[in-house]
């Protein structure tokens, strides 16, 4: 019993181990060597019991073979987790005597809804690509114009001292307000729905890429602004060759952070501006009673904001050089 | 040897303003460096040894006196005087080659206002950079990351930066101290290779009696901060070329060696026990 529960997270661990190290054949050696370290820091622990001992060596003669071990633990605890949420909702809609709609019910709603997304009847009636497509473009615009604003704002106040404390006071005061806080004014000064909505997008989206560019240059390392004051670089190579470079994994975050808080937004500001969205579907299917699109919504909303998230962490990780540190 | 006063440092003063006040670092520092000879700088650690060599560079200002270099007077840092950097200070972006381009484009890519040189070509340019990472034997890197090669490959690209900008001065502050024992060596023999052929004016810093005396002209001992000032001058007359080797049971070589200890560790001792 006791070596049950000794070997469980043991196999697991060693599993991961054994998958990480069959790369470094084609990956660089620096690497190589780094996940060799992973066996070997398992290694002292089987000491313990005989049984983990004995056992080891079958499992490295299987480690040429399809890693079905890894492959398990990659999909199965997702998997548990997502049918644990499904299991929570059916019990809700059991016991809500079916005004939450059941799993199985959405679903089906969900099949019919997405076989024909693209559809258009009248202006408060269209499919739901169409909703997503909408908001995706409010969305775009508004962190669009955030960042040709705000990117070169960041470095300009990362850059000059005198900028910095100008309009640290100004973005402290202005951060914490709630982007919905500036819809009406966007409505006042705009007069339409649709670039107050960009407008709200374009405030919520600006602060985290103001902020994380300015201290990604205040954080750029000294000694490559030494390395370029000996150098006696121009203004303009130090922004491309060493500002830029330096600065881009923290402008990534910000971008990133932006992109989440301009998804969160959108959907409120588009139920208070009406018109198509996705924001604007779930009101007006809330306003038909029409909960199964809501889930479906609350799905599609969930799904698109992991995609754009997962988008962008590949773009930073692309742009993220090792080393910057040292 | 000391004919021809290239760098003169005359009655330098450094006084740092920090939050318990005014910490002076270095005080009536007098010094000149011919050229052609190659200088170090060694001290306990604290004593000032890398703000001399910044003030030298033009990286900080002095609070006090005056720096010369080839008679005018050290305004700011600039390519002629070239620095290779304690931890290598390359751009993790850029390859080796890149990294040692941006120097030899920023010095050679336009015309010389003051020598009047014309500027150079790309192929001028690139060749330059390429006889660079040849001098110190990284041909075969000259396309890879800083992040892909070793300590000892990073501290020869930052000297080839500096060399390839044929500098009037060469500062390095601690090149070779975050290298293992071997790697060090190996760099110091290249490092002597080197000078002896492109005959540059060295000012090093270092905390490594061994060091000081197989490279050095002359040691230039400080002593403990704070307001450190140089304590004592040595001018190391071993023949060059030297060889490491052949020194090791030189009685000439040993008593240079025990000079320098005897500074440090008798005369200049307990530098922790005043900062802690």
């Amino acid at each position: 019993m006791v070596s049950a529960v000794f070997h469980s997270p043991l196999a697991s661990s060693e599993s991961v181990a054994i998958k990480k190290e069959a790369p470094p054949a084609h990956s660089t050696r620096a690497t190589g060597q780094n996940h060799a370290e992973g066996p070997a820091s398992v290694r002292p622990e089987p000491v313990e019991g005989h049984a983990g001992t004995s056992t080891r060596p079958v499992r490295t003669d299987r480690a040429p073979g399809y890693d079905w071990r890894g492959l398990l633990m990659a999909v199965l605890p997702p998997l548990l987790g997502l049918g644990l949420l499904i299991g929570i909702w059916a019990l809700v809609s059991i016991s809500t005597a079916s005004s939450i709609p059941s799993p199985w019910e959405t679903w089906k709603q969900a099949v019919e809804l997405f076989s024909d997304p693209f559809y258009r009847k009248g202006p408060n009636d269209q499919g739901v690509g169409w909703n997503v497509l909408m908001s995706l473009e409010r969305v775009a615009v508004g962190f669009g114009l955030a960042a040709v604003v705000g990117i070169p704002a960041g470095f300009a106040i990362g850059r000059f001292e005198f900028l910095g404390r100008m309009f640290n006071p100004l973005i402290s005061l202005l951060r914490p307000v709630s982007p919905l806080a500036w819809l009406p004014i966007g409505l006042l000064v705009f007069k339409g729905a649709n670039p107050a909505a960009i407008w709200t997008i374009f405030i919520c989206s600006i602060w985290p890429m103001v902020i994380n560019t300015a201290v990604g240059v205040q954080r750029v390392p000294q000694d490559y602004m030494n390395v370029a004051r000996v150098l006696n670089l121009s203004e303009w190579k130090i922004v491309t060759k060493i500002l830029f470079p330096a600065v881009l994994p923290y402008m990534l975050t910000g971008v990133r952070l932006a992109v989440g808080t301009a998804w969160l937004v959108i959907v409120a500001a588009e139920m208070l501006t009406g018109g198509v969205g996705i924001g604007f579907w779930v009101w007006d299917e809330w306003n038909n009673l029409n909960v199964k699109n809501i889930i479906i919504a609350i799905f599609v909303i969930g799904i698109v904001g992991l995609v754009l998230e997962y988008a962008l962490i590949k773009i930073a990780t692309a742009f993220t050089f090792e080393e910057v540190k040292s | 040897m000391s004919s021809l006063k290239y760098i003169e440092i005359q009655n330098v003063a450094q006084t740092f303003k920090t939050k318990k006040g005014l910490f002076p670092a270095l005080r009536d520092i007098n010094l000149t460096v011919a050229k052609g000879e190659f200088v170090t700088l060694i001290g306990h650690s604290g004593c000032g040894k890398s703000t001399l060599l910044n003030l030298i560079a033009g990286l900080t200002m002095p609070s006090d006196g005056t720096l010369l270099c080839a008679n005018r007077e050290i305004a700011g840092p600039g390519p002629e005087r070239a620095v290779v950097f304690q931890n290598h200070s390359l751009l993790p972006w850029l390859t080796c080659f890149e990294n040692v381009y941006l120097g030899v484009e920023r010095v050679f890519g336009a015309a010389s206002k003051s020598t009047g040189a014309p500027s150079e070509n790309k192929a001028q340019l690139i060749a330059r950079t390429d006889a660079a990472l040849a001098m110190v034997g990284l041909t075969a890197a000259a396309q890879k990351r800083p992040g892909e090669i070793s300590g000892g490959m990073k501290q020869r690209v930052g000297i080839a930066r500096a060399l390839a900008m044929e500098p009037k001065v060469l500062l390095m502050d601690e090149p070779f101290g975050a290298l293992d024992a071997l790697t060090r060596a190996k760099l110091q023999d290249e490092l002597l290779d080197i000078v002896a052929r492109t005959k540059s004016t060295v000012v090093m810093v270092t905390h490594d009696v061994d060091e000081a005396v197989l490279l050095s002209d002359r040691i230039v001992m400080l002593t403990n901060g704070p307001a450190a000032t140089i304590g004592e001058v040595l001018s190391v007359d071993l023949p060059r070329p030297r060889n490491r080797v052949a020194l090791a049971d030189s009685a000439q070589y040993l008593g240079y060696r025990k000079a320098v200890i005897d500074f440090l560790y008798t005369r200049q001792a307990h530098v922790e026990k005043l900062t802690a």
